[in-house]
């Protein structure tokens, strides 16, 4: 789709990597949230059917912050990869940096699902079991470990002195 | 029994034939436009496939109202969730990927293409055409029609019916063609905006699908209520994405790098 845009000379791929640092960044955390938001859609509302589409306790703030939380998290999935289709026209693609923004983006929105929907806003519950402390446990868990593994990724691809920029070739 | 029942099959069926009129119409218009358009020397030919857009929409629309669907619908409130996705949002989309403007604008004389276009610039088409103003009267329209009374009237009075109807068109038409740019608009908002507003209306419709599921409009039945308000959510989703893609997509193409010769310093 964009070959008509790159030269014909045909540019490393990663040349301009280090002035799109913030672009493969957003793109990252875009399409992380939208991810989460697709897999807990899919997996624990549709494929396993633990999360329940509303419950008699879900609150109208809860409500309205899955409303917004849905409606972004969609328009994040398609909107991240256009970005991402951006960079990479741009010869501008750093994946290691945007994997990180990626588990940044989805470790942000699973624990803000975890803590604020699930058990502030009580907007449902991961699965409805007795012991529900557990699975809330290892949903969090997990989260804080995509935030630090992301965190870790960003922090190692952070912008670099201009000296060593064009050394990186194909 | 037997008569008075085949006078009200006659009736619904000469309702149904005058309800089509205006669908007819439309297609044939447009068919002919398309046509009439692609003769003309200075002119490429209409693309199929709008035209295929606009039959489509057209069909979609009518079968929203007029047939077994919208008889359905009268009774069952998934049927009528089904009739609202279809004339509400799919339609208008197909309609509005259909560039009729742009149709009508070409072929059109000169002078009369021109009043048409005076009047796309006029005061009104802005207000109606900006897309706050198109996400109130959509989104809005919808809370007001499933929270308030209006869902049961509607089912009593014919006007308020089709008052009902002509506007969850209209307002889903407007709604789209504010938010993705096909056929030529006088005030154009940017990318960032457009989308913004279209993040908070969607999230409007998604919020007023779960309340639907989680509080009934009047004289619906609790179940009926959950499968229609989890419809409207997923399949507002689904029409919601093509949305969100074709914006997205225009974005893209129009923040394209002129040659790649940028990072030449």
């Amino acid at each position: 789709m964009a070959s008509d845009t790159t030269s014909p000379k045909r540019e490393p791929k990663h040349k301009n990597r280090s002035l799109y640092v913030k672009r493969n960044f957003w793109s990252g955390i875009l399409f992380g949230m939208g991810l989460a938001a697709f897999v807990d859609e899919t997996v624990f509302h549709q494929l396993l059917r633990w999360h329940h589409f509303y419950d008699k306790s879900t609150t109208d703030i809860g409500l309205i912050s899955d409303g917004f939380f849905h409606a972004f998290s969609w328009f994040a999935t398609v909107g991240g990869l256009f970005l991402l289709a951006d960079v990479r026209r741009r010869n501008g693609l750093w994946l290691t940096r945007w994997w990180g923004g990626v588990l940044l983006g989805a470790g942000g929105f699973q624990l803000y699902d975890g803590i604020i929907q699930h058990k502030l806003m009580r907007l449902h519950q991961i699965r409805y079991v007795e012991d529900v402390l557990k699975y809330d446990l290892v949903w969090n868990m997990l989260a804080v470990i995509m935030i630090g593994a992301g965190l870790f990724l960003l922090y190692h691809t952070r912008r670099r002195p201009k000296k060593e920029e064009p050394v990186h070739g194909g | 029994m037997v008569a008075d029942h085949q006078i009200e099959h006659n009736s619904r069926l000469l309702i149904d034939i005058a309800l089509a009129v205006p669908f007819v119409t439309a297609v044939v218009l447009y068919i002919g436009a398309a046509i009439v358009s692609s003769r003309y020397p200075h002119l490429r030919k209409w693309p199929l496939h709008r035209t295929i857009f606009w039959i489509l929409g057209i069909f979609l629309a009518a079968i929203s109202v007029i047939g077994p669907l919208a008889e359905q619908a009268h009774k069952d409130f998934t049927a009528h969730m089904t009739s609202h996705l279809l004339l509400g949002m799919t339609a208008p989309l197909l309609l509005v990927l259909a560039a009729p403007m742009t149709l009508l604008l070409r072929t059109l004389q000169t002078t009369s293409a021109r009043r048409v276009s005076r009047y796309l610039k006029s005061r009104w088409v802005r207000f109606f055409s900006h897309p706050i103003v198109a996400s109130i009267l959509n989104i809005g329209g919808l809370w007001i029609l499933y929270t308030t009374d209006v869902y049961t009237a509607m089912h009593q009075s014919v006007l308020i019916y089709i008052v009902v109807h002509v506007h969850i068109f209209l307002a889903g038409y407007l709604f789209t063609m504010s938010m993705i740019y096909v056929d030529p608009i006088a005030h154009r908002f940017g990318y960032a905006y457009r989308s913004i507003i279209l993040v908070i209306a969607l999230a409007g419709h998604g919020i007023l699908a779960k309340s639907i599921y989680a509080a009934p409009p009047p004289g619906v039945p609790a179940e009926k209520a959950e499968a229609g308000g989890m419809l409207m959510y997923y399949g507002g989703d689904a029409v919601d994405l093509i949305i969100i893609f074709l914006l997205c997509l225009h974005w893209y193409r129009a923040t394209a790098p002129r040659k790649m010769t940028l990072a030449t310093e």
